[in-house]
């Protein structure tokens, strides 16, 4: 039985498909071809389970979770707190060890996906140094990846475009509002070019008018960048909003309930009037559900 | 400076001053009522009050004959003159800012050191505090006798004294400081495969930054009095501790008073310019510079 296991589990790794409960997005092959097409897989997450031990008890952070994420998704990872969202992407960003599983970006682990740095990573806060000006806080990964100086400011320009941050180059972090900074730590994730971006509820701290600009921002930003995102987020509405996927993760044990296809029936370009559309609601529907269903187990 | 500021320290000052008078009168009363009385003459409450205010060694100085003596020190003779009171407190801002340089480099290094290697944490943080229970007082005329002995006097031994008090608030606010960068910035770097030198380089200093010109500030005033500790056993040829042991062998109690106001003046001045350096230097809020 062991042997047998170990085999599907290989042979899970050539197929590609994702082990979790509803039938996933197809996904193309992309057997020894390194391109960015859609459809190559850009995270693999099979069977990760994270335990770590509490003052008297073990704390199940993460429970036999298995996720494929594929080249071009936007992927959402919703749920209450405690149910392993932010820790599932440490895992991603190698900020973690997780206790059994196996995780591959881009084919490597994580430590090795690090170390090559191939991932943005946005905090929950925008982590900025307050000692820099905007653009130099752009620069800073730059910086440590040893670009020369001039390519560094035309690439910190570039991006600081990109979020609508323009003449605020020379600015202050305390200067700005609590959404440009978001903004600022945005595009110092991108300044590198990371294929995968990974954002832990990067407008979480930001009111909801400020929230439904930046998300309309970002959904345009993805769709001309193409970046591979996994995106931590606490709200319904964000997450069908700017999704392909939205992972339904439920907490005590940490694992995921339900993962829900937005591409098929939304638009890939996105306005915030989609959110009156019947799919939007039924999506966002499914989504409660299955929070709710995850609740209903530790009442 | 807005009125609103000047006004709480000018009322402060005048109260100050107003006390002052009044302890020069109820200290220096018995001695002058005893002149009064060897002089033989009636005298009243007038003629005393009069008399305390003009002693020649009072018990406590008037603020007004502190002024007049400083004046005096410093304009009766040239600067570099052995008489004149800023040639000493020159010679006290010397060791006292050497001693600083040296206290600002041991104290970082040591910070440094405790912060990036772990075991040093263990070993040394227990000494560096251990060193500031021994009372500085004693320690210092054992220095002054080793290094003396060793063929090292002058600035060299007094600068030692100050720097023995002033890189201990250096070391612990640094250490402080270099442990102040927020866990997300420190992840961030871990994410961008940032190796130990550079986190230390592009965040933990520049982090510690505001920790450590507090520590500055505190260090410096120490070392003003690290170095008059120190002139106070090398036998008093020069400097302001020099001058207040040479005050307290005459009971020239005024001297004394201005060789006190002349090191308070130069603490604040240095205290000043640390908190100038760190304007121009650290960037870290609403505070700083735009």
């Amino acid at each position: 039985m062991p042997a047998a296991h170990t085999a599907a589990h290989t042979a899970a790794h050539t197929a590609t498909h994702t082990v979790a409960a509803p039938p996933p997005a197809p996904l193309v092959e992309a057997e020894g071809e390194p391109g960015r097409e859609p459809g190559r897989t850009i995270v693999d997450i099979r069977h990760l389970t994270l335990t770590y031990q509490a003052a008297d008890h073990p704390v199940y952070a993460l429970s036999d979770v298995s996720l494929s994420i594929a080249q071009g998704d936007f992927i959402s990872l919703i749920g209450p707190s405690g149910c392993g969202k932010t820790t599932l992407m440490r895992v991603i960003a190698d900020l973690e060890q997780p206790s059994s599983g196996d995780v591959l970006v881009n084919g490597m682990t994580p430590e090795q996906a690090r170390l090559k740095r191939a991932y943005g990573y946005v905090f929950q806060a925008p982590a900025l140094y307050p000692w820099r000006t905007v653009e130099r806080n752009v620069t800073l990964p730059l910086e440590i990846m040893g670009t020369p100086r001039a390519e560094r400011q035309t690439r910190a320009r570039e991006q600081l475009e990109r979020v609508g941050l323009t003449g605020f180059e020379r600015k202050f972090p305390w200067q700005l509002s609590g959404g440009m900074q978001q903004r600022v730590s945005i595009a110092r994730a991108l300044a590198f070019n990371p294929d995968l971006l990974l954002m832990d509820e990067p407008f979480g701290a930001l009111d909801e008018i400020t929230r439904d600009h930046l998300n309309l921002q970002l959904t345009q930003l993805w769709r001309r960048t193409r970046k591979t995102c996994v995106f931590v987020t606490h709200s319904i509405a964000e997450a069908v909003f700017l999704s392909t996927r939205i992972v339904v993760m439920s907490p005590r044990p940490g694992r995921i309930l339900d993962v829900i296809d937005c591409a098929r029936d939304l638009p890939p370009e996105r306005t915030l009037d989609i959110r009156e559309s019947p799919e939007f609601q039924r999506i966002a529907h499914r989504v409660r559900e299955g929070l709710m269903e995850g609740h209903s187990y530790d009442d | 400076m807005t009125t609103e500021r000047i006004l709480p320290v000018a009322v402060m000052s005048l109260a100050i001053i107003i006390l002052w008078y009044a302890g020069a009168v109820w200290l220096n009363s018995p001695q002058a009522a005893e002149a009064l009385t060897r002089a033989g003459a009636d005298w009243g409450t007038g003629d005393l009050i009069r008399q305390t205010f003009a002693m020649k060694r009072p018990i406590l100085p008037t603020p007004d004959q502190v002024a007049v003596d400083l004046f005096q020190s410093l304009t009766g003779t040239p600067v570099t003159h052995i008489r004149n009171l800023l040639y000493h407190t020159g010679v006290t801002a010397g060791s006292a800012l050497t001693g600083f340089a040296l206290g600002v480099l041991l104290g970082v290094g040591l910070a440094v050191g405790i912060v990036q290697v772990r075991t040093l944490e263990a070993s040394l943080l227990p000494w560096v505090i251990a060193s500031q229970t021994i009372p500085i007082l004693a320690i210092a005329p054992m220095i002054v006798v080793i290094l003396g002995n060793l063929g090292f006097t002058g600035l060299l031994p007094k600068a030692i004294i100050s720097m023995y008090l002033c890189f201990f608030p250096i070391t612990i606010g640094m250490v402080k400081g270099l442990r102040s960068a927020d866990p997300l910035t420190l992840d961030l770097m871990r994410t961008y495969s940032a190796g130990s030198a550079q986190t230390f380089r592009l965040l933990r200093l520049p982090a510690s930054l505001p920790f450590l010109f507090t520590s500055l500030k505190v260090a410096v005033a120490a070392s003003v009095v690290g170095a008059i500790v120190g002139e106070l056993p090398t036998g008093g040829q020069a400097g302001l501790g020099a001058r207040l042991l040479s005050g307290s062998y005459y009971g020239q109690t005024v001297q004394i008073w201005s060789a006190l106001v002349m090191a308070s003046l130069l603490g604040v001045t240095l205290v000043a310019v640390v908190g100038l350096a760190e304007r121009a230097l650290v960037r870290s809020g609403p505070g700083g510079g735009r």
